[in-house]
């Protein structure tokens, strides 16, 4: 297996595009190592992106945030200023795995290794973030519910690299939040992952909304008729069971060794309400 | 590729070995390097028995290459006592009887090192997330809680 | 040599029963201890196994020239260097082993099993060519049907896994082969005479599924074989006299040209009794004169060793309107694996043990299916039944308006009890872990809504056997003891050690503990059925007092007095009284120091096959919260309550209640194997095989009984197994009083519970 770690992205994506067998793309390795161990993919090339500056900082431009690609879970958890204003998606960073593996996996690895079930994913979803990729082409962005496409597979383009994560300048009265159900408290991949985020105006009426879900379908959902259902109204009960009820008619999950397809669309209806209520309390408090 | 020549730091001594590009850091501490007191449980990261600390960082070493800890810190469990005095933390595990098999005490006290480097005074729910990495089947985890708890009040002073 | 077993006599203690630092401890938390995996030896090769992918085929054809070929492949062994074994059954453990399985489990001969098991084993000069070597070996195999579902494999037309198995126990012995290896029954009175009047009958089907002991090391061994054929063989092991017994006879080698040592061991439970890659290593070594290393991938753990077993539980009992149980009837339908023996007998015998009933029947299958070979689980058998039969009692307590542990007192077995398998009590705590649970502050402490509360109480043998130890008082009057049961519990050691030390009046830190290799001490029996601390114990008290009669007799001499007329107390030999004469006394160094003028150096040893061991009771009291929307169920307080005899260190007593209560609490919950279509493991991993973490677990309280042991001098009975049996009824207890829902699947695993709540809400 050749290793190697490029100093630049000019370098990495010469190095991808020359590459003649299987190639990977190495940030935290909490999910390549893992399956190389299983034998699931053995590469004969691996690129270490984390040499590559700007992929490795979180910076305020403009008031928007930009999270570097291979920026560490730890390091995301412990960025004060962040956190205070996406802690929806500190959420789900502080989901994945365990302190150990937080040490290392990064939000570019959880979004581009495409599990549906990604902890990072729903809330970045939900906030509104593009990834901003680099490829052979150029340049580009691309809203974060467009990278997964199935389970294992991106829309990426060969050689293209997820460099950073710009989030939209945050607007008062706005709040996220990402809850997930698993059987035990840590450690496990969700069965259902819930992604929130709403803007409410002064009179309490709700101005913008997304809900994103993971792990009920084979990529993380955008569910624009839960938005629907929470847009131009107070979040009152009547709101927030139309939100959940849609919630629950988009999902198409499959029966598997973590849940069962009734389980996943009832939770989904139960956690989209859970985190949207969170996502309210602290929109009040923006 | 042909092996490796890595050199790093671990336990605050220049070390260096030859590795495979796809070998991990937790089978170059122990087949390399001979320090077999980092334990493999699971391989995948889900045990936390491999437990050290890479460049201050609390990670799984068996999830981390070799190659990348060149010129890296590498701190293992072999670098937590100094000469014969143990770290607070070692002394309570013994004293609360915290390890019944030992095979995850490694791990278990370098994450807890990990918790209270960063928060001192850590409430009992605290210290069960920190350490819901770090799998433990022998105990039900009671006496290592108690036993983390009442380290931190030492090294705080109290 | 004593061969009586010592009685126990109260007295007062100096250490034992406080709670000193295990004197093998610093090594642990410094990462010095070195573990089955940890041990290298110059020159090592390394070895991996090939294993059926499929659950159930006959093995056609095994071609491993493209393997022999690879550079740095220096052997390879299939199931032609294995010997046919006869039919020949031992016991290991607290199980009973066939040879001719024996065999079979460690390398297919005409068939594979289960998914994973070993084909052919190879050894390389390095890990990564051993596993590259694996995948160039071509099997042809037959894919054949497969049943891995208890209820499924009994059934006449089930796929069967061995045309040779008739089932045992049936008169007269069928004609045709089953997968039902055996039927057990137990009867006592009169089962229809006792339904009959009973004023309440409830009658429940429970079903568990297998469950892995989840120890956190993987199986470890290490051999190398000299040119004479000597082995020498580290290895991870419960046991490793048993370990060196199958291996000699597997290997048709003399017990004398093997040695083994027993690494520290990372966990047992159960799991390590048996030969799994030990016979593997001794063979490659024996063909590359190399030492070979293997060690189980977590993913080989699941997919081939453990587990304990899945079945299904018919529990029918009967009891009239003051609580008295007057007709208990159950059947156990026990998964063996691949190979019969499923820990059938103990789950038959312990069902209704806890109680003292007229009217009893309990019959059983030992069943084979095709998954892994059932190895013991901590109390193997026990938490099946009881899951079963404790909730019942529930049930029966809750329609009759009885508060359940009163109603459990109310049937409660005690001394002089005769059980329905014919063993009856001396000496028992249980009422006593009753009394104490009903008197808890957890059991009146309040609930807050969706929380639940239940209570289940758990039984255990535990057993003595075979044991040896030796004991040396150094020159300086300091005390070596050598023992060959293996540390599996973490207060081995350090119970040793302070019985010894209790003996000779002496500090614990002047007593050293080591294990013994096969070649140091005669045989002992693996550390199962919770019997280190007591046979263990046992003998390390009988080498000690056969060392002080030598030390007393040395003290005679110098004096020039009868031997008869020297006690020992507080670590010296002093004048029985001062008829004798007016001496100092002369302390153990004293002595010791002048051994070698008095006749030579002083020992003391003791070989017994143990018997008297105290049957262990226990209750817990569960208190859970249930999220109704998700179906989540989380443990917010447990209570242990159980009756050690005596508690030599109580530190570790109580690690043993926390420990097995944990392990029920995973098996309760979240514990599962998941199987697709085709028989294949789906979660052979710590992450789809959920054990619980530190952050789903409460603190676990701990409150220790002492009624002891008559059969020990110290009053010892194992603790080990009993804290797994009770949780799994307890929490189901627990689970029916937060919500009205009574589950009998196990694991309650949050998509069951919020379906079952679903439908409640819905009738």
């Amino acid at each position: 297996m050749q290793y190697e770690a490029p100093p630049t992205l000019d370098a990495a994506m010469a190095l991808l595009a020359g590459a003649a067998g299987t190639a990977r793309i190495l940030a935290g390795g909490t999910d390549l190592l893992v399956q190389m161990h299983s034998d699931i993919v053995e590469p004969d090339l691996v690129v270490d992106i984390k040499r590559i500056a700007e992929a490795r900082t979180i910076a305020l431009e403009d008031g928007r945030f930009r999270v570097g690609a291979t920026v560490t879970g730890m390091e995301i958890m412990e960025h004060e200023a962040f956190n205070k204003a996406w802690p929806g998606v500190v959420d789900g960073v502080k989901l994945i795995g365990s302190i150990q593996i937080r040490g290392r996996a990064t939000m570019g690895g959880n979004l581009c290794n495409a599990s549906p079930a990604a902890d990072s994913v729903p809330a970045a979803i939900a906030a509104g973030a593009v990834a901003c990729i680099a490829g052979p082409g150029g340049r580009r962005e691309v809203p974060v519910e467009d990278i997964g496409v199935a389970p294992g597979r991106t829309s990426l383009n060969k050689g293209e690299i997820v460099v950073s994560f710009l989030f939209p300048k945050r607007q008062p009265g706005s709040g996220g939040a990402y809850l997930r159900f698993t059987p035990r408290t840590e450690m496990d991949i969700a069965v259902v992952g819930a992604g929130v985020d709403v803007t409410i105006g002064r009179d309490g009426m709700c101005t913008a909304a997304k809900v994103a879900l993971g792990a009920v379908a084979e990529r993380v959902l955008v569910v624009e008729d839960a938005a629907r259902a929470l847009i131009g109204s107070k979040l009152d009960e009547a709101a927030l069971e139309n939100m959940a009820a849609a919630a629950r008619a988009a999902c198409r999950p499959i029966d598997d060794k973590r849940g069962t397809k009734e389980f996943r669309i009832e939770v989904a209806g139960v956690l989209a309400r859970r985190a949207a209520a969170i996502a309210i309390e602290r929109a009040g408090r923006n | 590729m042909a092996r490796q020549h890595v050199t790093l730091t671990v336990n605050g001594d220049e070390v260096d070995f030859l590795c495979e590009t796809d070998q991990t850091l937790l089978s170059a501490l122990r087949d390399e390097l001979q320090l077999t007191g980092t334990k493999e449980g699971c391989g995948t990261g889900d045990c936390g028995a491999c437990s050290v600390m890479l460049e201050g960082r609390l990670v799984c070493s068996c999830l981390t290459l070799a190659v990348e800890a060149a010129g890296k810190t590498v701190d293992t469990i072999e670098g937590m006592a100094h000469g014969e005095a143990l770290h607070p933390l070692q002394t309570k595990f013994l004293e609360h009887a915290a390890l019944q098999c030992g095979i995850c005490t490694p791990g278990f006290l370098i994450a807890a090192r990990a918790l209270l480097e960063r928060n001192p005074d850590p409430t009992e729910t605290e210290v069960r997330y920190w350490l819901a990495g770090n799998l433990c089947r022998c105990t039900g985890y009671h006496k290592i809680v108690e036993a983390v708890l009442d380290a931190a009040a030492e090294m705080r002073g109290n | 040599m004593a061969t009586t077993m010592l009685k126990y006599e109260e007295k007062e203690l100096k250490v034992v029963g406080s709670r000193p630092v295990r004197p093998d401890g610093v090594d642990r938390v410094t990462g010095r201890a070195r573990f089955g995996a940890d041990v290298n030896l110059p020159g090592q090769i390394y070895g991996k196994v090939l294993r059926s992918p499929h659950a159930h085929a006959r093995i056609r054809s095994i071609d491993t020239a493209a393997a022999e070929a690879l550079p740095g492949v220096k052997a390879v062994v299939t199931r032609d260097d294995l010997a046919e074994m006869p039919t020949e059954y031992i016991a290991v453990g607290e199980m009973v082993i066939n040879f001719r399985d024996l065999t079979r489990n460690v390398m297919a001969r005409e068939k594979a099993l289960y998914d994973g098991h070993p084909v052919v084993a190879v050894a390389a000069i390095s890990e990564a060519i051993a596993r590259k070597a694996v995948k160039l070996i071509k099997v042809d195999y037959e894919v054949l049907p497969h049943v891995i579902d208890v209820a499924d494999a009994m059934a006449p037309d089930a796929p069967l896994l061995h045309e040779d198995q008739f089932t045992q126990g049936v008169e007269p012995r069928p004609d045709r082969p089953s997968n039902i290896a055996k039927r057990m029954a137990f009867e006592t009175g009169d089962l229809e005479k006792g339904f009959a009047k009973a004023d309440l009958v409830i009658e429940r089907v429970f079903t568990t599924k297998p469950v892995h002991q989840g120890y956190i090391e993987p199986h470890s061994s290490i051999a190398t074989c000299s040119e004479d054929g000597q082995v020498e063989l580290w290895t991870a092991t419960q046991g490793h006299f048993v370990i060196r017994a199958q291996c000699a006879r597997l290997l048709n080698m003399d017990i004398s040209k093997i040695k083994v040592m027993a690494t520290e061991l990372g966990g047992g439970f159960g799991g390590k009794n048996n030969v799994y890659l030990e016979p593997l290593v001794i063979m490659l070594s024996k063909k590359t004169n190399r030492p070979v290393k293997m060690t189980m991938t977590r993913e080989e753990e699941f997919r081939a060793s453990g587990p304990g077993s899945g079945g299904r539980i018919r529990v029918k009992m009967g009891a009239t309107r003051d609580g008295r149980i007057v007709a208990a009837d159950a059947q156990i339908d026990l998964q063996a694996g691949a190979f019969a023996g499923s820990p059938l007998p103990q789950a038959t015998m312990s069902a209704f043990t806890r109680y003292d009933l007229e009217n009893v029947r309990v019959v059983g299958h030992d069943v084979t299916v095709n998954r892994p070979k059932v190895a013991a689980y901590r109390a193997p058998g026990a938490p099946n039944a009881a899951f079963g039969v404790e909730s019942v009692i529930d049930e029966m307590a809750g329609k009759l308006g009885l508060d359940p542990i009163d109603m459990r007192l109310k049937n409660a077995a005690r001394e002089g009890c005769k059980t329905y398998y014919g063993v009856t009590f001396g000496p028992i705590g249980f009422i006593e872990t009753l009394q104490r649970a009903k008197a808890h502050p957890h059991y009146s402490a309040p609930l807050k809504p969706n929380q639940g509360r239940g209570v289940a109480s758990g039984f255990w043998f535990n057993i003595g056997f075979d044991t040896t130890s030796s004991l040396n008082v150094n020159e300086d009057g300091t005390v070596a003891l050598t023992v060959g049961t293996v540390e599996v519990a973490g207060g081995h050691r350090a119970s040793l050690a302070m019985m010894v030390a209790e003996e000779f009046g002496v500090d614990v830190d002047k007593v050293r503990i080591s294990t013994g290799d096969t070649s140091q001490l005669g045989f002992n029996f693996v550390t199962a059925g919770s019997r280190g601390t007591f046979a263990g114990g046992m003998v390390a008290v009988m080498a000690a007092r056969e060392a002080i009669g030598k030390l007393k007799e040395r003290a005679a001499m110098v004096w020039k007095v009868a031997p008869e007329a020297v006690v020992w107390e507080d670590g010296h030999a002093r004048p029985a009284s001062t008829n004798v004469g007016d001496f100092e006394p002369l302390s153990i160094g004293e002595i010791a120091r002048t051994a070698n003028k008095t006749g030579g150096p002083i020992a003391g040893h003791a070989e017994a096959n143990v018997s008297g061991a105290g049957p262990g009771f226990g209750t817990q009291i569960v208190d859970v919260e249930v999220d109704r929307a998700t179906g989540l169920v989380h443990i917010v307080r447990h209570t242990v309550i159980q009756d050690a005899g005596k508690a030599i260190h109580p530190a570790y007593v109580e690690g043993q209640f926390q420990g097995g209560a944990a392990q029920g609490i995973g098996w309760a919950l979240n514990e599962e194997y998941i199987y697709d279509e085709d028989g294949r493991l789906l979660n052979p991993g710590f992450l789809d095989y959920r054990v619980p973490v530190a952050s789903d677990l409460p603190r676990i309280d701990t409150d220790i009984v002492e009624v002891p042991n008559p059969n020990h001098p110290y009053g010892v009975r194992g603790v080990g197994e009993v804290p797994i049996v009770p949780p799994l009824a307890a929490i189901a207890n627990a689970i029916h009083s937060a919500t009205g829902i009574r589950f009998t699947e196990l694991p309650m695993s949050p998509p069951k519970v919020l379906k079952a709540i679903g439908a409640n809400t819905d009738a």
